[in-house]
């Protein structure tokens, strides 16, 4: 065992985690004043709004906030933005274009993604919709066919589209539908999923992303807070050097606990997103950002 | 045989007949890439890159010349550098990383801008991140550590 | 097809800070290939010269230890909303990119 990872067992034990008072079923809007305390307890000089920042916004971070506003002078994710832009305008076969398949020409929207479809009876995501929208209209993309979890090249060409999308909405405050019962059937399996401990390192979300956000786990990066997570995706991360999918990085993030990743797509991934997103109520999509 | 003439030519500096022989652009372009500090580029100290591109590695440390670098870089491999000098009639200004395999990161030779450049470079561990400026003709010099750790969980 | 060469300006108090972001992998030639397991070729920009309105204002001489998708920036006085912007690109491969742009009224 590395030293590291002898530290985080360590920091792990040490941990008095409120998992279990998690309670199973309560309403969601519960759910979400108790996330909502849970930061405002955590980071007491931290604004509702800030999150919006992720990492950058919490205290100690004003180092690595300087270098995150010199990157977004010039934002390295424009280049891969701009392929996606490109693909969003140019108009299909047909004639048509991805504008035509969602509502208001895709502005303005993402802020309800994702969302449940009864007709579907499923959670569909941005990405879901974009490759639906191809499909309709007779069309094929590397990403509609290939295996996103290994063809990367794929994957990106899909973040950076869902990137384009994402944008259209920028500013707009997160609202997720959850009235109809598949959408809290859902909700609950995200949730579960969130505070199940995982992986041979035996983290929950809510472990890293609550209890230790703002604290470095070995290395040089602290972890972020969950609340405003996924308002920043598709997202930009120095490591990667392109833009990637929220999937990605959840399927990233098990592996670091060394737990096996669904596949990008999954039910459980998008039920997940659901639940994540949900708790990120009322903060205004920042989507595509660099984030680390 | 062709070749042999096309040395002779090139010795006698005939630049408009050399790139009429050869046949345009395509020379002009790799006369202009032979201008690339080669050796500087390839150095594998701050003195030999110094060497490299000015003849000497002897500056005088300024206090006029201001780096803005982080105290500790997020990743390696894209650190925001800026580097500014109120010194008088800046002729080029250059950023090494001593610690990095070759140092010599880039140079930039001030033709009618500002005594200003700014670049996002790599770093390889922690190091002295150094601005030589060519100022009036003579060479000065600043410095500042930057750390870079590398791994943990993130995000 | 065309690496992406994209340009920002941003005019402050009479200052105009020129901004250039390269789609360009700046190979190292010490990384190396995880399916071939061989080194990847270096491929790095060399030279970067920006322009306004047709005269040379700064050139760049660039090595391998600039990032990836490399992000340069110069400032020059006294450039108005309205001056062209150009930059170009040329690397160690014979490749070469180039961008022009116009100085915008409105400040970034």
């Amino acid at each position: 065992m590395t030293a590291a990872t002898k530290r985080l067992w360590i920091v792990c034990a040490a941990l008095a985690i409120a998992a279990g008072a998690a309670a199973a079923h309560a309403a969601p809007t519960d759910d979400l004043k108790q996330f909502r305390e849970f930061f405002k307890n955590k980071f007491p000089t931290v604004k509702f709004d800030d999150y919006a920042d992720g990492l950058y916004a919490l205290p100690g971070m004003d180092d690595y906030r300087a270098q995150w506003e010199a990157l977004n002078e010039f934002p390295p994710y424009e280049l891969g933005l701009a392929e996606g832009k490109k693909e969003w305008q140019t108009p299909f076969k047909n004639g048509k274009t991805y504008a035509g398949c969602f509502k208001n020409g895709g502005k303005n929207t993402a802020q309800h993604y994702p969302y449940w479809s009864d007709a579907g009876n499923e959670v569909r995501t941005v990405e879901m919709d974009l490759i639906d929208c191809l499909k309709k209209n007779g069309e094929e993309r590397a990403f509609t066919t290939a295996d996103l979890d290994k063809d990367a090249k794929a994957r990106v060409q899909l973040a950076n589209l869902t990137a384009a999308f994402y944008q259209l909405s920028q500013g707009q405050r997160v609202s997720i539908d959850l009235s109809k019962p598949g959408a809290l059937q859902a909700y609950e399996e995200g949730k579960k999923f969130w505070w199940q401990r995982r992986g041979q390192l035996n983290f929950a979300c809510a472990n890293c992303h609550m209890d230790l956000a703002g604290r470095n786990l070995g290395g040089n990066q602290p972890l972020s807070a969950a609340l405003g997570h996924p308002i920043a995706w598709p997202a930009f991360r120095t490591v990667w050097g392109q833009l990637e999918t929220i999937h990605q990085r959840y399927a990233t993030c098990n592996s670091q606990v060394r737990a096996k990743p669904a596949k990008h797509g999954s039910k459980i991934y998008n039920h997940l997103q659901l639940y994540e997103t949900y708790l990120s109520t009322g903060l205004p999509l920042t989507a595509p950002t660099v984030r680390n | 045989m062709i070749d042999t003439q096309r040395r002779t030519l090139l010795k006698g500096v005939l630049g408009a007949v050399v790139i009429a022989v050869t046949g345009g652009i395509g020379f002009l372009k790799r006369a202009l890439a032979a201008e690339w500090p080669k050796d500087a580029f390839a150095a594998k100290t701050v003195e030999d890159a110094l060497k490299g591109l000015y003849g000497t590695a002897q500056t005088s440390a300024s206090g006029s010349i201001k780096i803005k670098a982080p105290l500790q870089a997020e990743n390696g491999a894209v650190v925001p550098i800026s580097v500014t000098t109120t010194l008088p009639s800046v002729q080029s200004m250059a950023i090494l990383v001593d610690k990095n395999p070759t140092p010599l990161i880039a140079q930039v030779n001030l033709i009618g801008s500002d005594s200003f450049f700014s670049a996002r470079i790599k770093m390889g561990a922690t190091s002295d991140v150094y601005c030589v400026v060519k100022s009036g003709g003579k060479l000065y010099s600043a410095k500042q550590n930057v750390k870079v750790t590398v791994g943990g969980c993130g995000g | 097809m065309a690496r992406q060469t994209r340009i920002r300006t941003k005019v402050q108090d009479g200052i105009t800070e020129i901004l250039v972001l390269v789609s360009h992998p700046m190979e190292t030639g010490q990384r190396i290939d995880p399916a071939t397991k061989e080194k990847i070729p270096a491929h790095w920009i060399q030279k970067i010269t920006f322009s306004v309105n047709g005269k040379e204002v700064a050139v760049a001489d660039m090595g391998v230890g600039v990032s990836k998708d490399p992000l340069l920036g110069v400032k020059v006085k006294g450039a108005k909303p309205g001056d062209k912007v150009r930059v170009t690109w040329s690397d160690n491969n014979g490749e070469s990119g180039e961008a022009e742009t116009t100085i915008s009224a409105t400040p970034a």
